[in-house]
């Protein structure tokens, strides 16, 4: 090998993750044809895109191979977009409250 | 290069690595971990994109247009909810599977596999953008839907869906393209005679397949939140 720093795993693993990535997508679909509402449906849907973007990552982009110092650089920071979802929240509900008030004839 | 003293495991591991001289990421070509980081950076771009809509959604009083029932189709008589949406998230998924198996035959120096399967994705995702040309034209053409309002409820809906889908789609557009050149190079064999790089000079080697692969996985990743908090909420 020119690069000893390259990834080399057995094929096994990528066609498993594939099929794997298929039937969740399956599932995924399968919320909506089947029209779940509510909190199960939200349930499903935020559970089979992490485990989609879990496996992506972890496997198809070598993320469980690479050494802890690259993947806290990398997986870390996203972490701060949940308080970024936890503003816009707040920011939603609040100009919806007073959208309500103005626009919605509540006097 | 050698490293003089042996690389730690674990926490001590991320602490020696990065209190180290020269270089944090050790083991890890610098285009990859550059790769990387542009990926992070591009990351909170489209968490911009997709946190904004969630605001703007939760924020409008006039209803929001169904996703399911705006991008169904009528096949053979029947009403499918999505369809085209799901088509194209399996070409995405397939094209993803066929890129890692490139990455590894790359590895192999597997020549010709590499260059087929690399090919197979840009063809794949070229497939890819065409259902969203056609999707877009669907939209714009038969349901009247304009950045600036629809007639189907909110009029953020547009402006969301052509600004996320589109940003998107530029994505993979020019991952095709990348993906193109990569297979012409791999093909005429630049990377198992290490030739230096037509606009870097650089030692060409197969590990640009794997950061070509890191960014075309990206494009798929972002896909499936876009498929779930714009289409399937």
């Amino acid at each position: 090998m020119a690069s000893t720093e390259g990834q080399q795993h057995p094929l096994g693993i990528y066609f498993k993750i594939w099929i794997l990535l298929f039937i969740l997508s399956g599932f995924s679909y399968a919320v909506d044809y089947y029209q779940f509402e509510g909190y199960l449906r939200w349930f499903l849907i935020i559970v089979f895109m992490m485990l989609k973007a879990g496996l992506i990552v972890a496997v198809f982009m070598h993320m469980i191979w690479e050494r802890l110092a690259l993947v806290y650089a990398i997986i870390v920071p996203p972490l701060l977009l949940l308080v970024f979802v936890g503003i816009g929240t707040l920011e939603g509900d609040y100009t919806f409250l007073t959208r309500e008030i103005f626009f919605g004839g509540a006097e | 290069m050698t490293e003089s003293a042996p690389l730690l495991d674990g926490t001590p591991g991320v602490i020696a690595d990065w209190s180290s001289d020269q270089r944090a990421f050790k083991k890890t070509p610098w285009g990859k971990a550059m790769m990387w980081i542009f990926l992070l950076s591009d990351t909170f771009i489209f968490s911009c994109f997709l946190i904004s809509y969630g605001t703007v959604r939760m924020s409008t009083t006039i209803p929001w247009p169904n996703p399911s029932e705006v991008f169904a189709l009528t096949m053979f008589g029947h009403h499918v909810p999505l369809l085209l949406i799901a088509i194209m998230t399996f070409v995405l998924i397939t094209s993803s599977g066929t890129m890692a198996l490139a990455v590894n035959f790359g590895y192999r120096k597997d020549r010709m596999t590499c260059f087929w399967l690399l090919l197979a994705t840009a063809i794949l995702g070229a497939t890819f953008v065409g259902m969203q040309a056609f999707e877009w034209t669907k939209l714009i053409v038969d349901e009247g839907v304009r950045p600036w309002g629809n007639p189907m409820g909110a009029p953020q809906f547009g402006a969301i869906f052509f600004m996320v889908t589109g940003f998107h789609g530029t994505h993979v557009s020019f991952g095709v393209l990348f993906l193109f050149i990569m297979a012409v190079k791999v093909y005429r064999g630049k990377m198992d005679r290490e030739e230096p790089g037509f606009m870097t000079g650089r030692k060409q080697d197969y590990g640009m397949i794997e950061v070509m692969g890191l960014y075309w996985h990206f494009v798929d990743l972002v896909w499936v939140f876009i498929f779930a908090v714009f289409y399937l909420w």
